[in-house]
């Protein structure tokens, strides 16, 4: 079980996040919406446990695994590796069976220089699965990409929820993204910015 | 390789140079040609002189680099990372950055005594100041979201250090190298030239009280000679196993 219970978030004097409480039962995807700008990155941080400068308690599972708005990988290490270093206990094999789930079957031995964004993209989603994570954090995964790319990135994306089955927080401004993925929605709003019903 | 033929012809127009600068000269003892330097320069190394002062004068130059850059390379992280440090140290920085060469190389001969460990200790101080503040820029512009990745899938400290940290690091530390050898070499010499008895500082030394221009270049020669071959056979190489992927 992941909770999340922020009493406040603070840059500075500027009260970004005011009183947020939520909860994501395993197997749940809960889609966070907003306007760009409104702190879900903020939130989202907290979350992950990257800003730890709050006020308030986050409970989360041991495997956590995020896809960041950009690809983020290590440019000097192959792809295989990209997988392999970051999950220490993940197998050759079972690394190459991740890349051909992602559709990257034989690329292992490219650097991400060599592959397309598109292919880039699909290695962090590779990434983010290989570690079996029992909490997936999405940060605007399929912005910044064409609505093609788009499409294959969220259908292949929910097939991995849907084979992974891990808790999973969405944080995006885009509707339709969340009502694909999400099975709960709750939308952020207001400054300091908190949780609510649909504005 | 296609670069191969610029090095060799852009070197032999150094030589050119020289020759001509020579010819026009027309006086051996200010400006021999290249080929005079030959003979001398065998008798050098056959009596086993020029390889005993060069021998002293690299493990000088070894000792300095890997002290200059061990240091430094921990300093300039630490600055890198920690605000708090860097505070503190930056001002410490800025007056050793400034020091002279010269008067490092002077109090440390004066506190320490006219021995191996003061020459090694001069040198070190000389480098470090220049070591850590390239690695300080390097460090500053690591990227924060390769950063978060390696916090979020908890990567352990010596994985990230050696996959995530260190290749980013690789051009600031392949600069500082660079320049370090060099700059490392001629304090080195001057270190010799004031108060060492052997290494090819002092052999400068000595041929420049007897007027020898000939055995002071062939001495000075040798020493670029070697690093030549370290750049071509040691640097170059680590270079270009380091950058593999970016041109991959």
């Amino acid at each position: 079980m992941t909770e999340v219970e922020v009493i406040s978030k603070r840059f500075g004097a500027t009260e970004v996040l005011g009183q947020i409480s939520f909860r994501i039962a395993p197997g749940e995807t809960l889609a966070i919406l907003g306007p760009s700008g409104i702190g879900k990155s903020t939130l989202l941080k907290i979350v992950a446990g990257l800003d730890r400068r709050f006020e308030g308690r986050v409970a989360r599972p041991e495997r956590l695994a995020m896809v960041f708005q950009e690809p983020t990988l290590l440019p000097w290490r192959s792809t295989l590796q990209n997988l392999t270093l970051v999950h220490a206990d993940l197998s050759r094999g079972a690394a190459e069976d991740m890349l051909a789930q992602v559709g990257l079957a034989g690329k292992g031995g490219f650097y991400p220089g060599q592959l397309s964004l598109g292919q880039q993209r699909r290695l962090a989603l590779a990434r983010a699965f290989a570690g079996r994570p029992q909490l997936l954090v999405l940060d605007e995964p399929f912005v910044s990409l064409d609505a093609e790319l788009a499409e294959t990135m969220l259908s292949l994306t929910e097939s991995l929820i849907a084979r992974a089955r891990p808790a999973t927080l969405l944080v995006t401004h885009a509707r339709a993204e969340a009502e694909r993925l999400a099975d709960r929605m709750l939308w952020l709003g207001g400054s300091p910015a908190r949780l609510g019903p649909e504005p | 390789m296609e670069r191969f033929p610029v090095t060799a012809v852009s070197l032999l127009g150094l030589l050119g140079l020289w020759i001509a600068a020579a010819a026009l000269t027309s006086d051996p003892s200010i400006l021999p040609q290249p080929w005079s330097l030959v003979g001398p320069a065998w008798t050098e190394i056959a009596s086993g002189k020029l390889p005993y002062h060069l021998g002293h004068t690299l493990v000088r130059v070894a000792w300095a680099f890997a002290l200059a850059m061990g240091i430094g390379t921990v300093l300039g992280f630490v600055m890198g990372r920690c605000e708090t440090v860097n505070r503190w140290l930056d001002p410490w920085l800025v007056v050793f950055l400034n020091l002279p060469a010269l008067v490092l190389i002077v109090l440390c001969y004066l506190w320490i005594g006219l021995n191996e460990t003061a020459a090694i200790v001069a040198v070190t101080l000389n480098k470090v100041p220049n070591v850590t503040t390239v690695i300080r820029e390097g460090v500053r512009s690591f990227s924060g979201d390769l950063d978060a990745m390696a916090t979020v899938f908890r990567m352990p400290f010596r994985r990230r250090l050696r996959h995530v940290l260190l290749p980013q690091l690789a051009p600031y530390m392949s600069a500082a190298a660079r320049s370090g050898v060099a700059v490392i070499w001629k304090i080195v010499l001057v270190v010799e030239f004031l108060g060492r008895s052997n290494g090819i500082g002092f052999q400068i030394h000595l041929y420049f009280q007897l007027f020898d221009v000939a055995r002071v270049l062939i001495y000075a020669l040798s020493f670029v000679a070697v690093m030549l071959a370290v750049e071509w056979l040691v640097l170059q190489p680590w270079e270009r196993q380091a950058r593999r992927w970016r041109t991959a």
